[in-house]
């Protein structure tokens, strides 16, 4: 550190001053697609609570080290309500998202508490265990149809995309039939190169939708999350639509960039394939080791201070914006030795791929199930799996929130 | 050791039921965090820890037990 650094970390001057402070999003490396921004990794090591600068010119910190990381989710004095000012936003779709009401990943408790409590049993973990007979059977459906008659296939399309989107579909209550609709939405809500106004069409698309099906499930009620949330009277036709909204995204994207970049990555690294296809017992150690290498939600966190707040050693001024990067933060040394290598043996519980504090992932009980059975099923199916193009042609989603590949060409 | 629970704070995403399920369980209607076993015997010690150590939402403690086995 600095003599002018240390200063500032004893007077705790915001983020607006100093020098260098990193672009974010930050750009990935040409080398590695698996890990993090190079300018990430850079502060994590040499200054753990850095300066960066937004899209629009706006300051923030950049908090890099799995234990403040985990200090900042974990402290109420960190707002998620994009609505104060100071709030970081990655783009400006982001921005534009706030402006509509939000739900709750973008509330504080007790509001956050009381609405997420509404969905907690659904995703409990008993309940979602009960599931994996059917998630097993429509694992293997989608399986069968891709390999029957043919070698090949692009497995987002055909595979990793639609079996988290049948299993939410199915959660919600929503028409599977539909699925184009809405992976056409989230797309475009997810993309960091979205203008304000594809966000907001998209958003009201969406809204529409949502809102028809939580009045028609007041006359046809079945056993998904919408018409349960109908049925329990409290909440307007908007604010289910904009809970359904959120499960539907969240249940799409992540889970689906998860299993495409798991399985390249497990083709990446076939020593470590070898050892989970010889012992298929370590498939649950290895999802979380994967969570933890991969980690899809690769561009910070954004939270505001409410009040004075000391991290790491920084002084962080009520107002002041931070990104947390959990990709980062899995790849610190301190917690998890070699964390720059995949090691399908490691325990890599302690990650924060889910994100942690009160906000963390609602549905990693789901996400877990279906990416055990997902990775392990596809593993033992398909025995000769390998790519169908040369790594250097795939197609990273480097314009997008969640990281993953736009498209996955296999064969077998 | 003794394990104490704070439902107030718990946010439901079950953690700690994979980490130590002889432990702690989920409540039926709203999936919040119940104790199973207060004092759970020394073979789920480290469970218990890793627990507390990915709770999100910091509502898990414990309280070690002295020499005599008093908490
Ligand atoms: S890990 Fe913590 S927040 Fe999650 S269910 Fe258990 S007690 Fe609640």
């Amino acid at each position: 550190m600095t003599t002018a650094e240390r200063t500032e970390a004893e007077h705790g001057t915001g983020p607006d001053a100093g020098l260098a402070p990193l672009a974010v999003p930050a750009a990935r490396a040409e080398g590695c697609p698996f890990d993090p921004a190079p300018g990430v990794e850079r502060a994590r090591r040499e200054e753990p609570i850095a300066r960066a600068t937004l899209w629009d010119g706006s300051a923030c910190w950049l908090v890099t080290r799995h234990q403040d990381v985990r200090e900042v989710l974990g402290d109420p004095r960190f707002s998620a309500d994009a609505t104060r000012p100071g709030f970081p936003f990655l783009t400006a779709g982001g921005r534009e998202l706030a402006t509509v009401k939000p739900t709750f990943i973008r509330q504080d408790d007790p509001e956050h508490a009381r609405l997420r409590r509404m969905l907690t049993a659904d995703f409990m973990v008993k309940k979602v265990e009960a599931m994996r007979p059917e998630v097993q059977r429509l694992t293997d459906d989608l399986l069968d149809r891709m390999t029957t008659g043919r070698n090949s296939a692009d497995l987002v399309a055909e595979f990793a995309l639609p079996l988290p989107s049948l299993v939410i579909c199915l959660l919600l209550g929503v028409p599977y039939d539909d699925h184009e609709f809405f992976q056409e939405r989230s797309s475009l809500l997810l993309s960091l190169r979205s203008t304000a106004e594809e966000v907001r069409g998209a958003q009201e698309d969406l809204r529409r939708y949502l809102t028809r099906l939580a009045e028609s499930k007041r006359s046809a009620p079945d056993d998904g999350i919408v018409s349960r949330l109908v049925a329990r009277g409290d909440l307007d036709d908007e604010e289910i639509a904009s809970m359904g909204r959120l499960l539907l995204i969240a249940g799409h994207e992540t889970t689906a960039n998860m299993t495409a970049l798991s399985t390249l990555a497990l083709l990446r690294n076939p020593d470590q394939l070898k050892r989970l296809r010889a012992d298929p017992s370590l498939i649950k150690g290895a999802v979380e080791e994967l969570l933890r290498y991969l980690t899809i939600v690769h561009n910070g966190l954004p939270r505001v201070a409410t009040e004075e707040v000391t991290v790491g050693g920084r002084t962080i001024r009520a107002g002041e914006g931070v990104l947390c990067t959990l990709n980062s933060a899995n790849r610190d040394d301190g917690v998890f030795p070699g964390g720059d290598a995949l090691d399908v043996g490691r325990d890599a519980r302690r990650h924060v791929a889910f994100g942690f504090g009160v906000h963390q992932c609602l549905g990693q009980p789901l996400a877990r199930v279906e990416l055990q059975i997902a990775v392990e099923t596809l593993l033992r199916r398909l025995p000769d799996l390998r790519l169908a193009i040369p790594f250097e042609d795939v197609r990273f989603r480097h314009d997008m929130g969640i990281y993953g590949v736009h498209a996955l060409p296999v064969a077998w | 050791m003794r394990v104490h629970i704070d439902q107030e704070k718990c946010c439901g995403a079950g953690s700690c039921v994979l980490s130590a399920p002889e432990v702690f369980d989920q409540r039926e209607e709203d999936g919040i965090v119940v104790l199973l076993d207060a004092e759970p015997p020394a073979g789920l010690h480290d469970a218990v820890h890793e627990a507390v150590a990915i709770c999100p939402a910091a509502a898990i403690s414990v309280e070690q037990a002295d020499r005599a086995g008093r908490v």
